[in-house]
C-alpha cells in the first residue's frame, strides 16, 4: 500500500494510513528523499497517527528518513503518534532520539513554520 | 494462634467419626437440651465471659459497659444459631460488628480470641452440669463442639472478609485521589505525584499524563515530585520513559522537586540526562515552562519586564 505524499507550500506531508509493510516503508523512504529536493521543500511531516504498530524496522526507518532528510537539507517531524504506541515504542527502547515530534499535523505545521522564521 | 488453628480443625476430626451416621434425632435433642442450659444460664454465662475478656486484656479500644453490650448480642445469635442451626442471621450480624469496630482498631486476634473465650466458657459450663454423668456429657460435647466451632468460625471469617472489603475500598479511594492532570496554562499541564509510587500507580500516572496531553494539547508539562521521598530503580525507570514517551507525544517535560535520594536514584541507573529537563522547585519548572511557551508574567505596577 503505498502512502500518499502531499505538497503544502513549503511542506511535504506523508499520511501513513494504514499499517505498512517493510517494503512500503522503504518504498516511502525513496519518494520522500527524492521528492523532497525536487519539490525544493524546507521540511517534511510524517503523519503515524493511523499505527497502532510501531516496531522496530518502522521506527528505525523513521529514523533514516529524518537523517536522509536532514542531508538533503531539509526538517522532519513526526506527528500523530499515539499515547499507547509512544509508551510501547520507550519500552522497546525506540524513542526515536534527535527526531523532532509533535502531537498532531497542525502542531507539526506549526513547529516548522517556527523554525523557517527563525533561519530567516 | 495455636488454639485458633485447633479451632478451626476441629469440624473435620468430628466429621470423621463413625458415630456421625448413627446421630440424627438424638441430636437434635442434645441441641435443645444444651440450649435450654444456655438460655437457663444467660446471665450467669456472661458475666463469666465478660470477665475472661477483661481477663485476657482483649477488646481494650472498647468500654466495659460496651463490651457487656456487645457480648450480650453476641451471646444471643450465638444460641441462636445453635438453635436453628442457620447461621445466615449470626453471618449477618458479625459483618455488622466487624463494620463498628473495625474503625475503633479492633484487631483480628481479638476477635477470634474473645469467640473462642466464649466457646470454652460454655464447655466449662457443660462439664460443670454434666460431671456426674460421663456417657451424657460426651454425647453433649459431640453435638456441642461441631456447632461452636461453626460458629467461632462464621464470627472469625465475617471479620475478616468485612475488613478486607474496609481495605478495599480505601485502596480504592487512594487511587482515585492520587492522579490528577491539572492545566494551568493553555498548553500546559501539571502532575504533582505525592506518596509512594509503587510499579501499579507508575502505569496508571503515564497512562493518563499521555492522555492528558492529548485531550490538552500540551506542549509542556511539568511533573513536580517534591512528595515523593524515595522510589526504587524500577518506578525510575518508569519515569525516565515517561517523559520520553512525552516527547513523542510532541510535549517537552520540566521535572521538579527532585530530592537527593531520587537524583542518587537517577545517577545510580544512568540516566542520560541530556533527555531529562530539571528544575529544582515547581515555581522554577512553572516558569521556566512559561518561558518554553513564550508567555511572560507582567506585574502592571512594577512595570513590564521586571517581574515573571
Amino acid at each position: 500500500m503505498q502512502v500518499p505524499i502531499l505538497k503544502q507550500g513549503g511542506v511535504l506531508i506523508a499520511t501513513i494510513q494504514a499499517a505498512l509493510s517493510d517494503a512500503d516503508l522503504l518504498e516511502l523512504r525513496t519518494a520522500l528523499v527524492q521528492q523532497v529536493v525536487r519539490y525544493r521543500s524546507s521540511g517534511v511531516i510524517v503523519d503515524v497517527t493511523a499505527m497502532d504498530v510501531m516496531d522496530s524496522f518502522a521506527s528505525r526507518t523513521l529514523l533514516e528518513i529524518s537523517h536522509m532528510i536532514r542531508l538533503r537539507g531539509a526538517a522532519t517531524v513526526i506527528v500523530g503518534i499515539q499515547p499507547e504506541v509512544a509508551f510501547a515504542m520507550v519500552q522497546l527502547g525506540l524513542t526515536l532520539e534527535d527526531i523532532p515530534t509533535a502531537l498532531d499535523l497542525e502542531e507539526g505545521l506549526a513547529y516548522l513554520q517556527q523554525k523557517a522564521r527563525s533561519i530567516n | 494462634m495455636q488454639r485458633d488453628k485447633t479451632a478451626l480443625n476441629q469440624p473435620a476430626i468430628q466429621r470423621s467419626r463413625p458415630t456421625e451416621l448413627t446421630r440424627g434425632e438424638p441430636k437434635m435433642e442434645l441441641l435443645r437440651e444444651l440450649v435450654a442450659h444456655l438460655r437457663q444460664n444467660r446471665t450467669l454465662l456472661l458475666e463469666e465471659w465478660v470477665a475472661r475478656i477483661a481477663e485476657a486484656q482483649l477488646l481494650t479500644a472498647m468500654t466495659e459497659e460496651e463490651i457487656f453490650a456487645e457480648a450480650t448480642l453476641v451471646y444471643d445469635s450465638y444460641f441462636a444459631a445453635l438453635e436453628t442451626g442457620t447461621f445466615e442471621a449470626l453471618q449477618a450480624y458479625a459483618r455488622n460488628l466487624s463494620e463498628r469496630i473495625i474503625p475503633r482498631g479492633v484487631e483480628t486476634h481479638e476477635v477470634v480470641g474473645i469467640v473462642l473465650l466464649l466457646r470454652d466458657v460454655l464447655a466449662r459450663s457443660l462439664f460443670a452440669k454434666y460431671q456426674t454423668d460421663f456417657e451424657k456429657l460426651n454425647r453433649i460435647l459431640d453435638a456441642y463442639e461441631p456447632a461452636a466451632n461453626r460458629v467461632a468460625n462464621t464470627v472469625a471469617v465475617g471479620f475478616v472478609q468485612e475488613r478486607e472489603r474496609v481495605i478495599r475500598q480505601q485502596q480504592e479511594a487512594i487511587r482515585e485521589l492520587s492522579t490528577p492532570v491539572l492545566q494551568v496554562r493553555e498548553r500546559l499541564l501539571i502532575l504533582p505525584i505525592i506518596g509512594v509510587i509503587d510499579p501499579m500507580r507508575a502505569r496508571q500516572l503515564t497512562e493518563q499524563l499521555l492522555r492528558g496531553i492529548r485531550t490538552n494539547r500540551a506542549k509542556v508539562v511539568v511533573i513536580d515530585i517534591t512528595g515523593v521521598a524515595a522510589m526504587d530503580v524500577t518506578v525510575a525507570n518508569h519515569l525516565v520513559q515517561t517523559v520520553e514517551a512525552s516527547r513523542l507525544l510532541g510535549a517537552t517535560v520540566i521535572v521538579t522537586g527532585l530530592s537527593p535520594e531520587i537524583a542518587q536514584t537517577l545517577v545510580t541507573i544512568g540516566v542520560d540526562l541530556g533527555k531529562m529537563n530539571t528544575v529544582g522547585d515547581l515555581q522554577g519548572g512553572i516558569e521556566q515552562a512559561e518561558r518554553l511557551l513564550g508567555y511572560k508574567v507582567v506585574n502592571p505596577e512594577l512595570g513590564p519586564g521586571k517581574a515573571g
